[in-house]
């Protein structure tokens, strides 16, 4: 039985909409999305008078039509959309977890519809016994579930000369966290077995790009992983469907997508993507090379540019994302006075190795207050997030990877929100 | 929006040429054996050298391998695939080719993007030029001012190009483009021959422009208050010189 709508009970909400409206407005002058009074106390909402769609309406479910995040990419950043990159919005994401529609994604070739029947991993090179896997070989090996950020180097690389994208989904969105599922790499190799003097190896993309990266065989056997699930699902095809290799901490160039073949050998090869890009170019003319950890880093992602606080003072819950590709972060401090004084935040746990970790501090914010949010991280080994000066100092303003600067958010008198540097 | 700024790109800081421009080529660098400094992976001696990162790999206890799973890969089927060319030129294949006769494919399969002389045509990479910028403020990272090891240029150009189909041409085609983008250059003569040979002799201009470096090279310390010392915050750059706060970077339409 479907409910109709009574125009007389209509008319009497409106009326409650009106006095509705006058006590907000002297609630303190606390903002609220206007909406429709007509579903809100005392009435009772349409969606509570009538019946909603039964299971299996949608068989692979979507999220709420009103929820609009989504990912963007920035036209003048590169020539096309097919060697391009995407960028997540972070000031909508809760938690640690990044859903895997909203995952930002860099290609360089586009992205390739890889037939699983057809999928096929190659291994060779310096081995006792060369190997083809099928996805189904994959599966019936020993897999392990672990939750890692992957983040692409030129995060932030944007920045180096100045405060010049608009909020925190440019400013540092080519960063993602899932929980990843598959062959730990160490097994696959133990399949082919190893040569001596076999110390680095070589792994490679079937895309139009076949992008391809050397890696120390060192790290490999330490965490590497041959995924094939990403939060419980599928890998995407944006993130490399069926396989990709993950790399915790390494950066996100080299955990190759599409992963066609592995070739061991024992010396790097110097493909272009590890000389023509993803090396950092110093002051002196040299650049460096293989430099695959992405450090310590962190920002807040509320507020942000995307998340003001027009209209909202008082009480304002800081909070942000924190990462190291080289270990567990062990503390973040904020500071809202461009990093004079600086309060301890509260990390949420699971604190992972190689994970996104949220924290998150209390603050009030006055109208007419005029603040510089920064976040500054720390990992177990010691590493504290820098400064942009003291980066620049050290790597001049050309390197474009790697910037894990500081970041400051402005938070004007307004509340707007404004991406700045700062003279720390 | 500064074109200053919008220089520094995602994976290419793809500099703009004026077209003809050919820089004054500089001597090649010292050209010590490649095999000998990267067999295994030796970091260069003195300070810039990386130390964060435990390689090459020690003796490995692998685990005992699971039967059944896997199959051999055949001689046929690697030879199919394996087509990565390391920068020492190893495994670079039979053929050859000039820039002569590259010229021709050149413009047909290349210069759409880079350029008729490699200049790069509005975003896509310059090809040639830069030599000598790489300490200067605007830094062009081409494949005679950047590039490592000849060997690569025809790895890359092979496995990636042309944009839209790559692999699709012979390795004769891919040495003669080589050899065009090499001319292009000043690296090589118009008819001199480019095999494996002479790609794995060819000294790059910036051959030895690369180092290993320990990080993390910044300093700070976890001072909690009155860091600032009294010091009053400046601003150094505000981002609305370029862009409304919110989402004005970018858009999810495509352009």
């Amino acid at each position: 039985m479907k409910l109709g709508k009574d125009p007389a009970s209509s008319s009497r909400r409106g009326l409650l909409r009106a006095a509705g409206a006058a006590s907000l407005a002297t609630a303190g002058g606390i903002a609220q999305a206007a909406g429709n009074a007509e579903n809100q106390p005392p009435n009772l909402p349409e969606w509570s008078r009538s019946l909603g769609p039964g299971v299996i309406e949608e068989t692979y479910g979507t999220r709420s039509r009103h929820e609009t995040a989504v990912r963007r990419y920035v036209p003048w950043l590169t020539p096309d959309r097919v060697s391009s990159v995407s960028f997540t919005p972070l000031a909508d994401m809760h938690g640690i977890i990044t859903p895997s529609g909203l995952h930002f994604e860099r290609h360089h070739g586009g992205v390739p519809d890889v037939d699983p029947a057809d999928y096929r991993l190659m291994i060779h090179g310096m081995v006792e016994r060369p190997l083809i896997f099928t996805l189904e070989d994959l599966k019936r090996l020993p897999s392990v579930s672990r939750i890692h950020f992957i983040e692409c180097p030129a995060n932030g690389g944007m920045e180096w000369r100045g405060a010049q994208m608009s909020g925190v989904q440019f400013t540092h969105g080519m960063l993602s966290c899932s929980e990843w599922t598959g062959v730990p790499l160490k097994i696959l190799l133990a399949q082919t077995g190893l040569r001596a003097g076999a110390s680095w190896l070589l792994a490679e993309a079937s895309d139009a790009a076949h992008l391809a990266r050397s890696i120390p065989l060192a790290k490999v056997l330490d965490d590497a992983i041959i995924a094939f699930g990403q939060n419980g699902e599928a890998v995407r095809p944006q993130q490399g469907y069926p396989v990709r290799l993950v790399l915790p901490g390494y950066e996100g160039n080299m955990w190759v997508k599409w992963l066609r073949r592995i070739e061991i050998g024992d010396r790097p090869w110097f493909t272009r993507w590890e000389t023509r890009t993803y090396t950092d170019l110093m002051p002196d003319g040299l650049a460096r090379q293989f430099t695959f950890v992405n450090e310590v880093n962190s920002v807040i992602t509320a507020p942000c540019p995307e998340k003001p606080l027009r209209g909202r003072p008082g009480f304002v819950e800081i909070s942000g994302l924190a990462w190291s590709g080289a270990g567990r972060i062990t503390r973040v401090d904020v500071s809202v006075d461009g990093g004079d004084n600086w309060r301890t935040a509260t990390l949420q746990d699971p604190v992972l190795p190689k994970a996104l970790t949220r924290f998150r501090i209390p603050w009030e914010w006055a109208e007419g207050q005029t603040a510089y949010l920064q976040s500054r991280a720390m990992d177990e080994t010691g590493r504290v997030q820098p400064t942009i000066t003291a980066l620049r100092q050290a790597r001049g303003v050309e390197s474009i990877y790697h910037k894990n600067s500081i970041h400051t958010w402005l938070v004007d008198r307004d509340g707007t929100v404004v991406n700045v540097q700062i003279d720390a | 929006m500064s074109r200053l700024m919008r220089k520094v790109s995602v994976c290419a800081a793809a500099i703009m040429l004026v077209a003809g421009l050919v820089e004054a080529q500089q001597a090649p660098g010292p050209t010590a054996a490649i095999s000998d400094l990267y067999q295994p992976f030796a970091a260069p001696p003195g300070e810039r050298t990386r130390a964060d990162i435990a390689w090459p790999a020690g003796a490995v206890a692998l685990p005992s391998p699971i039967p059944g799973i896997g199959r051999p890969a055949t001689t046929l089927e690697i030879a199919g695939w394996d087509i990565a060319v390391r920068g020492d030129g190893h495994n670079l294949p039979p053929g050859s080719g000039t820039a002569k006769e590259g010229e021709e494919l050149y413009v047909t399969h290349c210069a759409a993007c880079h350029g008729d002389f490699g200049e790069g045509l509005e975003r896509w990479p310059a090809l040639m030029g830069g030599r000598g910028s790489l300490r200067s403020d605007q830094p062009r990272r081409t494949i005679g001012s950047f590039w490592q090891h000849a060997p690569a240029v025809f790895d890359y150009i092979r496995r990636a190009m042309p944009y839209a189909a790559p692999q699709s041409l012979s390795n004769d085609e891919y040495y003669a483009i080589t050899a065009y983008v090499l001319f292009l250059n000043e690296l090589i003569g118009e008819e001199d021959k480019v095999d494996a040979a002479s790609l794995t002799k060819l000294a790059m201009p910036n051959r030895d422009g690369f180092v290993l470096e320990a990080r993390p090279d910044t300093e700070n310390t976890a001072c909690m208050n009155n860091c600032r010392q009294g010091r009053a915050v400046t601003v150094t750059m505000d981002s609305r010189r370029f862009v409304e706060p919110g989402s004005a970077s970018g858009t999810d339409k495509p352009e």
